[in-house]
């Protein structure tokens, strides 16, 4: 179908609801920006601290997940596209496998965390690192689990969205007529997807800067 | 020993504000009196429109009240607007130019101040003189002299008000904060905790003696023999093994910490810090975070190691090297 | 004489939202934005009760410089359950969940808000924060401050600061989703022909409110979570002892707790507006200047954070940005006093009492604002920050301000509500004992601040005991003129005469429907008017000879 038609189908389906989503993830960027605020003025007080800490962390585990969601990003964006264009078919298994990838990007994430907490890394009690600049280190930590455990939430909250996307798309309810759900779930995924883009390279890859 | 009477505030029916005890509390009460006028001006103008008005154009109230038409009122109101934005716009500018200017001239202290350490905990100030004189919820300073509170807290956040001199300065844990004044009006001021710190918030107060310089002479000849902070530092100094890396006679290569209090230093990372009483704190402390230029992170971090009275013995020792030279023997210079 | 029109009751074609079922669950499952509007009202109404009565515990305490009736800590927790519960569960939703629920539907013509069940959900949201509150109060309360300072809060305080916080964060989405819904109701419902300068200043107001809402909740729900995980675990970024920053806390508290002030005076300006248009006969002096001061106040609210940490330790330079941007954001708060005193002008006034509530918040405000002035200096802050100056600032402004006009409009729009009249002798002698006592109350203060006394002390010197005797007095007086409105607005749900649709002759769609409206609002789709607040003061007097 020509991108025009495209383009008329979503004017069309413009809503009261598409207002009240972007107004929504608006304020998610102020939930997250605090977060990312707090571990800024952090980092800048205790660099080395946290270039230290940072190598601690599973960068094998935690680009697997970027690669996870990211490509969950481009799956769910693809399950949009398609319903708009009629593909229910497409769009089911589109939607499916961006559930899978989401609830793989939780697996991997709690495989993980089991990791953290066996080696000592959780801040509170024994925590593994010592030395001078400990202090700095915890406070990484600390920033680290409160950030993913956040977007950990987040993410969850659009697991279960996705698979009400799922039912309803199985079972007729969201079709070309009616893309308006789907659309505004992949709209939240993407902001999903969108914070681990900035958490990755601040939790795992600052020494490697 | 006689204390000087306390100087009289200023004193209304009702209304007694606190004397104005230093030259910057006089002048932060010149422009609090400017502002109270304005604004003073400014409800009564209110007021007295809001108040004729309403009388004037009360129903039933037989007066003209035929409202220019559009496009004219319309071009009126425009500048009737533009002036009213203008005007406290321009008002708004001096309060802020003056107030700003004000605390910017006085933010650094002078070169001669008198410094004192102030340790707040709750729900106590101890206040530790150069020369090791300790006091708890008092503070003895001299009249005419420039006075230097390096504060800390040993619990939550305080903060040090003393209403003659119009100043107060929030006091935190891990760190050090400095309020300066230079009264000039001899008297007992009161000290208030003024920053919320608990269940004795209330009854952390103390007293300001200002004291003229005979009786402040006295005082201090009556005081304890306590050796001096800076000769308590010189202890500490030796025994935690500092002198072994920063002594003369030393071999390690270790920057002197002679004759460079107060001044800039270059860092290894091409920065430049002041070395300051937090500087210090900070190198005993965590030595890697701000390594000297030229030297690597050989010194190990003290924290854990030392109290806060020995930080802030051990900085009042290395603030007495200002003036000294690194070859001198060190420790001769303190009584 | 009050010259509302009281009309006898007549055969209405079809029923109101209020006789739309009459079970508790009716309204408990109720979609309908004015009924949700009640639900609010008496929630808040419970809640203002509640912090005033710690508050008179508090007066009452300190008539006397040697504790008196309780023990410093009982103060402690009392003062910071009146700031927690006025704050977030009283000033916050008040005039935006009651009046702004109530009312922005039918302002903009549409029947209902853009999301109806989302609006529910805020409400049960607001209360299940209300009950962690309250939990939190019999499980022995807080004695931090409604601002939870660090260390104190994290490692100091022995009191149950972690509910207390869970529940400040749980009602932190009741106000995101209510922000959220009126930004979408107003966007995407308003009546065809409805553009953006025909709508009352209410609506402006609520608008931007909202924004407020929607942006700045969000920090202060994260901030108390990074608050309570310090706490709970014993370490955080804000740890002193780790190297972390106790003013970080400071700074993102302040983030959202200043544009949290605009949030409670914006919408009392949009009452003002709309009463003293109506009881002046006459439009609001300079629409748009208005309209962009409100947007101006919103935008620059969220700059000026910094002016509540002058003394704090924070660099001289930030200190000197936030100064001059607190002295900006005065500006436009000025403009609306100015323009709200020229509305009078040849206009044709009478002083009812939603007029008295509305003239008493144009002059306390006034005050309130003049006295920011103060305090946006730096010279002038170093001395008054954190003494009973700064107390008396703010309430001036929340209390003087905002619930003054918070009354202004539950008188107001009272008829349209309930359908009935309140009685107007008892409302005007309310207003007139609100604004003496609050006067008396508060006034004092300023002077006792100029004097030196710190705020949050329970025990004093004794020379500042005569202001504080006359504050407390002044507070038993304003406690009186708090009770006459719950009684006699209660009372006229009964026996009030019934009115019509526009007992007050005023402008704005609300006033074409019913009173009280039908559920769906208009009965046939309101007219939209050429201009807003199209008030013709000498037909008006005309009319009236």
């Amino acid at each position: 179908m020509s991108v025009n038609a495209d383009l008329a189908g979503r004017r069309a389906n413009d809503s009261e609801s598409e207002v009240g989503l972007w107004v929504f993830l608006a304020s998610e960027v102020m939930f997250f920006g605090l977060l990312f605020y707090g571990y800024t003025i952090t980092r800048m007080a205790h660099p080395q601290a946290f270039a230290i800490a940072s190598a601690h962390t599973d960068v094998l585990l935690g680009s697997l997940n970027a690669l996870v969601i990211f490509t969950s990003s481009l799956t769910v964006a693809l399950a949009a596209r398609s319903l708009r264009l009629g593909a229910q078919r497409a769009s089911f298994w589109l939607l499916a496998v961006t559930l899978t990838l989401g609830v793989l990007f939780l697996a991997i994430k709690c495989y993980e965390y089991y990791g953290d907490i066996d080696k000592h890394l959780v801040p509170w009690g024994d925590f593994a690192l010592h030395g001078p600049l400990a202090g700095g280190e915890r406070m990484f930590f600390f920033m680290y689990f409160v950030m993913t455990g956040a977007h950990a939430i987040h993410l969850t909250v659009g697991l279960g969205l996705l698979a009400f996307m799922l039912a309803g798309v199985g079972r007729g309810a969201y079709t070309q007529k009616n893309t308006e759900a789907v659309e505004l779930t992949a709209l939240y995924w993407a902001v999903v997807d969108t914070v681990w883009i900035f958490l990755y390279p601040i939790l795992y890859l600052v020494h490697r800067s | 020993m006689a204390l000087p009477n306390s100087a009289a505030p200023v004193s209304y029916p009702l209304v007694s504000l606190p004397v104005a005890a230093t030259p910057y509390a006089e002048k932060v009460e010149g422009l609090f009196w400017a502002v109270t006028g304005v604004c003073t001006l400014v409800t009564l103008g209110i007021a007295v429109a809001m108040t004729y008005f309403c009388f004037r154009y009360r129903s039933g109230a037989e007066v003209d009240r035929t409202l220019p038409d559009l496009a004219a009122g319309k071009s009126r109101s425009r500048r009737i607007e533009a002036t009213w934005i203008a005007v406290p716009f321009a008002f708004f500018l001096i309060f802020f130019a003056w107030g700003a200017k004000l605390y910017y001239v006085y933010d650094d202290p002078p070169d001669n101040a008198l410094q004192i350490f102030v340790t707040a905990k709750q729900w106590m100030w101890k206040v530790e003189h150069a020369d090791g004189r300790r006091e708890i919820n008092e503070l003895h300073v001299p009249v005419d002299q420039p006075v230097k509170l390096v504060m800390t807290s040993q619990d939550v956040i305080h903060d040090f008000y003393v209403p003659a001199f119009r100043e107060k300065r929030d006091i935190l844990p891990g760190r050090y904060t400095v309020l300066w004044f230079e009264p000039t009006l001899a008297g007992v001021y009161p000290l208030r905790c003024d920053e919320f710190c608990g269940t004795g918030h209330s009854m952390m107060t103390g007293r300001v003696y200002v004291m003229s310089r005979e009786a402040y002479s006295r005082w201090l000849a009556s005081g304890s023999q306590a050796p001096s902070l800076a000769r308590l530092g010189f202890d500490r100094f030796r025994e935690l093994g500092c002198s072994g890396c920063h002594g003369p006679s030393s071999r390690i290569h270790a920057p002197s910490l002679a004759g460079v209090y107060g001044q800039m230093v270059p860092l290894s990372d091409g920065s430049f810090v002041r070395f300051d009483d937090g500087y210090i704190r900070d190198s005993i402390l965590q030595p890697a975070r701000q390594i000297a230029a030229g030297y690597s992170n050989d010194m190990p971090p003290f924290a854990g190691r030392v109290s806060e009275q020995d930080l802030l013995e051990l900085t009042a020792y290395v603030r007495s090297l200002a003036n000294t030279s690194p070859n001198v023997p060190q420790g001769n210079h303190l009584q | 004489m009050s010259t509302a029109i009281v009309e006898p009751a007549l055969p209405e074609p079809e029923g109101n939202y209020l006789e739309n079922g009459y079970s508790l669950r009716s309204w408990l499952t109720t979609t309908d934005h004015k009924r949700i509007a009640i639900l609010y009202a008496v929630t808040i109404t419970a809640f203002f009760f509640m912090g005033g009565t710690a508050a008179t515990l508090m007066r009452l305490e300190l008539i006397s410089p040697t504790p008196l009736i309780m023990g410093a800590e009982t103060y402690n927790k009392l003062f910071t359950a009146h700031g927690v519960i006025m704050v977030w569960f009283f000033l916050i939703p008040s005039i935006p969940a009651t009046l702004g629920n109530f009312l922005i539907p039918m302002m903009v013509g549409a029947k209902d808000v853009a999301l109806p069940r989302v609006n529910l959900l805020s409400w049960y949201i607001f209360v299940l924060g209300g009950m962690f509150v309250i939990v939190t109060l019999i499980a022995g309360g807080i004695d931090t401050g409604w601002t939870f300072y660090v260390p104190l809060s994290t490692r100091y305080s022995g009191t149950q600061v972690v509910y207390g916080v869970v529940g400040i964060f749980i009602a932190g989405f009741s106000s995101i989703l209510t922000g959220l819904n009126f930004i979408v109701t107003v966007h995407r419902l308003r009546a065809p022909g409805l553009t953006w300068f025909k709508l009352p200043l209410f609506v402006w107001a609520i608008y931007a409110t909202s924004i407020i809402l929607v942006l700045a909740t969000p920090v202060l729900a994260m901030t108390l979570v990074l608050l309570a995980m310090q706490r709970v675990f014993g370490l955080g970024i804000f740890d002193a002892l780790l190297g972390g920053d106790p003013i970080l806390f400071q700074h993102m508290f302040w983030f959202y707790s200043h544009p949290a002030v605009y949030i409670m005076v914006l919408p009392a300006m949009g009452v003002a507006s709309e009463v003293i248009s109506c009881f002046a006969r006459k439009p609001v002096f300079g629409y748009r200047t208005m309209a962009y001061a409100i947007a101006a106040i919103a935008a620059f609210g969220f700059m000026v954070w910094g002016h509540h940490l002058f003394v704090a330790g924070q660099s001289l330079y930030a200190s000197l940005v936030f100064s001059f941007l607190s002295y900006v954001v005065a500006i436009p708060s000025a403009i609306k006093v100015f323009n709200w005193t020229a509305t009078l002008y040849k206009g044709s006034i009478t002083f009812e009492a939603p007029m008295l509530y509305a003239l008493g918040f144009v002059g306390l405000f006034l005050i309130g604002g003049l006295t920011g002035l103060y305090l946006a200096s730096l010279a002038l802050d170093a001395n008054l920050s954190d003494t009973y100056f700064v107390v008396a600032h703010f309430h001036y402004i929340m209390v003087g301000g905002s619930v003054m006009a918070y009354f202004a409009g539950i008188h107001f729009w009272w008829p349209k509500i309930t359908g009935r009249m309140y009685p107007e002798s008892w409302s005007r002698l309310a207003a007139i004992v609100i604004f003496i006592g609050f006067n008396l109350t508060f006034f004092p203060q300023f002077i006792l601040g100029l004097e030196g006394m710190p705020r949050r002390y329970f025990e004093y010197a004794p020379q500042f005991q005569f202001l504080n005797i006359l504050s407390s007095a002044g507070a038993s007086i304003l406690a009186a003129g708090y009770a006459l409105p719950v009684l006699y607005l209660t009372w006229s749900i009964r026996h009030g005469p019934h009115v019509g649709r526009n007992p007050w002759g005023a402008k704005g769609l609300e006033w074409q429907t019913r009173s009280p409206p039908p559920v769906e609002n208009f009965d046939v789709p309101p007219r939209i008017p050429e201009r807003p607040y199209d008030y013709d003061p000498e037909a008006e007097e005309a009319k009236r000879k």
